[in-house]
């Protein structure tokens, strides 16, 4: 933004009549200009792109670094492993942000230096930014399953929790499963990404067990007490619709695996041996988090204001969906890093623009998951920001899941994907 | 009928003037974009879910209160409207309505 953009806002004086020039300037976006790098093209990061883009009218110099040359979705790669969507129904390209003007960098970010504001990439180059956004996602504790901490065993033992090549792996391996084989699966301790994720592909396996090889079983070996997510339902759905074919262990806290028998360890339990193993490991803040010194919750998560997902630790530099610390009850999911950009796009334009963020933002939560290829059940959630406490609250009386899971909202599930994806990538 | 239209108009007064008086300029639109990831960008749907762009401001705030009220059947829309006060789904009410519906 020039200086003189800035005096100019400046002798219009606060509060009033900035309000009333902000008004007239919307909904077509604020007069903005400055750079944004964003790190990760995700639900996040993309979502963050096309908003500042959106809404500066195409002022903001936005440039995002992404390694992966499509998106692929996390939310319905499930059905990719229980074998009735294929991965190309669940890849959007980035030529939509692209046509936005916003560029797209295939490259991975390496290091952050914060003094001069600059992002180093892999290959090399350097980027100087205004603002950062790190929607980086997660990466895995491997060394709390240290049979798995190398490239080998983490392509027999597979986690699939990221969506590209590992969900159809595990697909193949599912396929080449004889019949009578077990398909075990260990989740983490909770917080981790998508809380109800493991319980839907326990589903999703079934439905094809079901199906193609009806002597199988799927075993879901829970690192937490109890199921963390849409309990009633899914319990449901073991018991009745996939009665005799899944089999859920609570407090199966996974320490390491032998890769060669496909056997899982636990910290109390028997060992588990499958014929198929699928271990999502614990996992924290993408790594280029850790590298920018911003994951500051049990050396896991970042804390960021959440007015406008800056970090807490460092200026200038926002951190945006799986990677942050949660307030209460709000989950990692792709809806919510989606909700987080919006706020987190505004708060920038306001910072560019040497205004103040907004003080009242609402984020809402909505997530479906698939019991068969069909058939759905949701969750969903409104949270507002609390200016005592400094963080989001639920609504009390708000939210809430399905009574019983349902084709229409497997309508409403499919609707849900091409608008977010449409929202979030052009 | 003329009763309610006095009641929009006074309605509509008030939601100007929160507007105008509070600290963020873009409240409207920052809320409506929470709908986006369902309802589309602006409120224009990709299909599956209604469009809200251009969708009359009274027509939206009496579902949406239906909805908060438990009175209008529904799986999402009844929980997430319990989550917005009377006068932010007056705001987005508002904004949503002078979209453009494509």
């Amino acid at each position: 933004m020039s200086i003189e953009r800035r005096d100019f806002l400046k002798a219009l004086g606060a509060g009033g009549a900035l309000a009333a020039v902000g008004g007239c300037a919307t909904p077509g976006g604020t007069r903005v200009s400055g750079k944004v790098v964003i790190v990760g093209a995700g639900y996040g990061g993309a979502t963050a792109a096309k908003y500042l883009s959106l809404w500066s009218n195409g002022g903001v110099d936005i440039t995002v670094i992404e390694p992966n040359a499509e998106f692929i979705s996390c939310p319905l790669s499930n059905l990719v492993i229980g074998g009735s969507k294929q991965l190309a129904d669940i890849t959007v390209g980035y030529d939509g942000l692209r046509k936005r003007g916003i560029k797209i960098v295939r490259d991975t970010a390496t290091a952050i230096d914060a003094d001069r504001r600059v992002v180093k990439l892999a290959a090399g180059a350097e980027l100087p930014y205004d603002r950062l956004i790190l929607s980086p996602g997660i990466d895995f504790l491997w060394k709390d399953v240290p049979s798995l901490d190398n490239p080998q065993a983490q392509a027999t033992v597979l986690h699939a929790w990221k969506a590209g090549p590992q969900t159809v792996a595990l697909r193949k391996q599912l396929e080449a499963m004889p019949d009578g084989g077990v398909y075990a699966i260990s989740i983490p301790k909770a917080p981790y990404r998508c809380p109800p994720g493991p319980y839907e592909r326990a589903c999703q396996v079934a439905w094809y067990f079901k199906r193609a090889k009806p002597k199988s079983k799927v075993l879901i070996l829970d690192g937490n007490e109890d199921v963390v997510s849409k309990k009633g339902l899914f319990m449901k759905a073991w018991n009745e619709e996939y009665k005799g074919i899944v089999e859920y262990r609570p407090n199966h806290v996974l320490i390491d695996v032998d890769v060669r028998t496909q056997t899982a360890k636990f910290e109390t339990q028997d060992d588990v041996r499958a014929t198929v193993l699928n271990v999502v490991p614990p996992m924290r803040a993408g790594n280029i988090a850790q590298q920018a010194g911003v994951i500051t919750a049990n050396n896991r998560w970042c804390e960021v204001d959440f007015l406008s997902f800056e970090s807490i630790k460092v200026k200038s530099v926002h951190v945006l969906g799986d990677a942050i610390q949660i307030a209460p009850a709000m989950p990692k999911s792709a809806h919510m890093a989606n909700q987080h950009a919006k706020v987190c796009a505004a708060a920038v334009l306001q910072l560019l623009a040497g205004q103040p963020v907004s003080p009242t933002p609402i984020i809402t939560n909505t997530c479906y998951s698939f019991i068969t290829d069909k058939e759905v059940v949701h969750v969903d959630s409104v949270h507002q920001y609390d200016r005592e406490k400094k963080t989001f609250l639920t609504v009390q009386g708000s939210g809430g899941v399905s009574s019983a899971m349902s084709a229409l909202e497997g309508d409403y599930a499919f609707a849900w994907a091409k608008n977010i994806w449409a929202d979030t990538l052009t | 009928m003329r009763h309610f239209t006095v009641l929009m108009g006074t309605a509509l007064v008030v939601a100007a003037t929160a507007y105008a008086q509070t600290p963020d300029p873009n409240l409207a639109r920052n809320i409506a974009a929470g709908c986006a990831n369902c309802h589309g960008t602006n409120g224009v749907s990709q299909g599956g879910n209604p469009s809200l762009a251009g969708m009359s401001r009274q027509d939206l705030v009496a579902k949406m209160k239906e909805y908060k009220a438990g009175t209008r059947p529904a799986t999402i829309m009844n929980q997430l409207a319990k989550g917005y006060s009377d006068e932010q789904i007056e705001l987005v009410a508002g904004w949503f309505a002078a979209q453009p519906a494509k």
